[in-house]
């Protein structure tokens, strides 16, 4: 099987298990799962890793350092506004649960 | 580094395929999901320690640097940021990553390649894109002269599908992140949040995007030489931010969180794509999973708001639904004062509070939570009845009630509010309107037909908190407002609820 190939497939079926892994989603959680789902395309910083080590220019290295910035400030800022928002469920959860302050952000 | 060989880095690659796969899950459920989220973030680390272990990288200092910088930017923005504003938030992380995509495949279509020749025999450069043929390094070593030779390679069809793939990954990209910054200024209401809409609008938007694939196509075709020419990428992207905001400008405020999520399907499909371009499967897949999911979650919240996406997407343009009717009835309706209110709310002995958008942007949900303390306290039974879609997001308005404090078991889903409902005294309707709009169940040729609501005009009386009679979003003329056992308080959420609770303090 030809590379291009085994990458389709890989594409074909990421395509039916991302469908299937989101389908009972409830409601309440639309908010959570787009912003955790944010947060993984974060890691497009492997590829600006890569294509900036490999750079060769000084122009290719800026563009690429910033392609680095700008993943990491997806990547890392979703999954924390994610546990964030995660947070307030539990935290709500079990009816009075002593200390359970607005502000105890505590990040992934 | 080349400290891990290729089948481990792969091996590395798929449990963090598998820990994406597994946070999506496991963010469908509410007692999964801040596991799930931690999992993601588990699997995006691994993958960032294994590029780096993996690859031969040059620059890593700097590359280090970058990203404490980027962590430095993005922790304290989403520690700090208020929960009313997250979404906004996300939109802007969104765009930032559909950047870094496009930035990423540009500069690998643009790239050359530098391969040292055995025993100093010279070196070669290579066009970018010679890399997704995979020959393998050894054959080119046939070209070699001495000193550096730079190669011009006849593209073969990988090549011309790797710049497709990387045209649309810069294409895309780029229409993420312009979409996403008018998205993130229409929620920070850094402009109107009404649909806007010009003369002449679609045809702007349908000759950018012919442009747009007219370019894409100019890169393919470019590429027979496998490398791109820069000018030819910087080009496309910048139709393609032109694209991004025509096409989000004609997109009214509360249909905004749909094309936000969009965005992140598209954002997600460009990571794919550069993936491609890559060659990388865990791009590939992790990419193709948020693609996946995110359609399926953006047409679930146009379901859950009773909308197709094409409507919100299009409808605009046609004049439709978003646009609506503005037109005012002379009918007259019963307002009253907060005193009013308050006394209506304290000899109450069971009243379901629904909360919609406008307590949303009013940012009362703390001074509801007071106003329902006060009424505890008197022994009247409150409950919230939670629309799915009510604030600005799906799901928003947990969140924002529970940041305030309220204690989850108050809080009731749709269905369960709505049995509840026939036996309440006072329905109190803050900052919502469609979602509770009997028209969707008694009305077919109405737009929101078929739309599930609140049946607050089962309770004995209702009292809505408005700022004016203005319709909600779907431009749709609420009976329950004209109707007998209705009363309306005029004004600001937060300042009518703050009057309201004064009021019954001295009651």
């Amino acid at each position: 099987m030809s590379d291009g190939m085994t990458l389709l497939t890989f594409f074909v079926l990421s395509v039916f298990v991302g469908f299937e892994v989101v389908s009972k989603v409830s409601s309440v959680l639309h908010t959570p799962l787009m912003s955790g789902a944010n947060a993984i395309h974060g890691v497009i910083l492997v590829g600006a890793v890569i294509v900036t080590g490999h750079a060769h220019s000084s122009t290719a290295l800026v563009l690429g350092l910033i392609a680095v910035v700008l993943a990491t400030v997806n990547m890392v800022g979703g999954f924390v506004v994610t546990d964030r928002m995660l947070e307030m469920f539990t935290a709500g959860r079990p009816q009075r649960r002593a200390g359970a302050g607005v502000d105890s952000g505590k990040g992934a | 580094m080349d400290l891990l060989p290729e089948p481990v880095a792969e091996l590395g690659y798929l449990v963090a395929a598998v820990c994406f796969i597994l946070a999506l899950k496991g963010l469908s459920s509410p007692a999964t999901a801040r596991r799930g989220n931690l999992l993601g973030a588990v699997g995006a680390v691994l993958a960032c320690v294994v590029v780096f272990l993996s690859q031969d990288l040059d620059h890593v200092v700097p590359i280090l640097v970058a990203i404490a910088i980027g962590s430095v930017i993005g922790v304290p923005a989403a520690r700090r940021v208020a929960m009313t504003q997250m979404p906004q938030l996300v939109a802007l992380f969104n765009g930032v990553g559909g950047a870094a995509a496009a930035l990423v495949a540009g500069m690998e279509l643009t790239a050359t390649q530098r391969i040292e020749g055995p025993e100093g025999s010279g070196a070669l450069e290579l066009p970018g894109l010679a890399g997704s043929s995979r020959g393998g390094t050894s054959e080119w070593f046939a070209y070699l002269g001495r000193g550096t030779d730079v190669l011009s390679l006849p593209a073969t069809s990988s090549t011309y599908l790797a710049a497709a793939a990387g045209a649309f990954t810069v294409f895309v990209g780029a229409i993420s992140l312009s979409g996403s910054c008018v998205t993130f200024a229409k929620l920070q209401e850094l402009m109107t949040t009404r649909p806007v809409i010009f003369p002449g609008g679609p045809l702007l938007f349908g000759a950018v995007v012919v442009a747009g694939l007219g370019l894409s196509l100019a890169v393919v075709v470019d590429a027979r030489d496998s490398v791109v020419s820069t000018w030819l990428l910087v080009l496309l992207g910048l139709v393609a931010v032109a694209v991004g905001v025509l096409f989000v400008l004609p997109v009214g405020g509360a249909d905004v969180p749909i094309v936000i999520s969009l965005l992140n399907a598209f954002t997600g499909l460009t990571v794919a794509a550069s993936g491609y371009v890559l060659g990388n499967t865990l791009l590939l897949v992790a990419g193709t999973l948020v693609g996946a999911s995110g359609t399926i979650l953006t047409r679930m919240m146009a379901a859950a708001m009773g909308r197709s996406t094409a409507s919100i997407l299009f409808g605009a343009f046609r004049g439709g639904s978003t646009a609506g009717s503005t037109q005012l009835s002379e009918r007259p309706v019963r307002s009253a004062g907060a005193q009013d209110v308050a006394i209506l709310l304290s000899y109450a002995r069971k009243v379901v509070i629904v909360p919609g958008y406008g307590l949303a942007v009013a940012q009362a949900q703390h001074t509801i939570h007071e106003l329902v303390d006060v009424l505890q306290a008197r022994g009247v039974q409150v409950l919230y009845g939670i629309h799915p879609v009510a604030g600005r997001m799906p799901g928003h308005m947990n969140v924002l009630l529970a940041e305030a404090n309220v204690p989850y078991a108050q809080l009731k889903e749709m269905d369960e509010a709505n049995s509840e409902l026939s036996s309440a005294d006072v329905a109190l309707v803050v900052g919502a309107n469609d979602v509770v709009n009997p028209a969707a169940k008694n009305s077919p040729v109405s737009p929101i037909y078929g739309m599930p609501i609140i049946t607050v005009d089962e309770a004995k009386a209702v009292v809505f908190l408005k700022r004016s009679m203005r319709p909600g979003f779907a431009g749709i003329e609420n009976e329950l407002l004209h109707d007998a056992k209705t009363t309306l308080l005029f004004g600001d959420a937060k300042d009518s609820l703050t009057k309201v609770l004064a009021a019954m303090k001295s009651v």
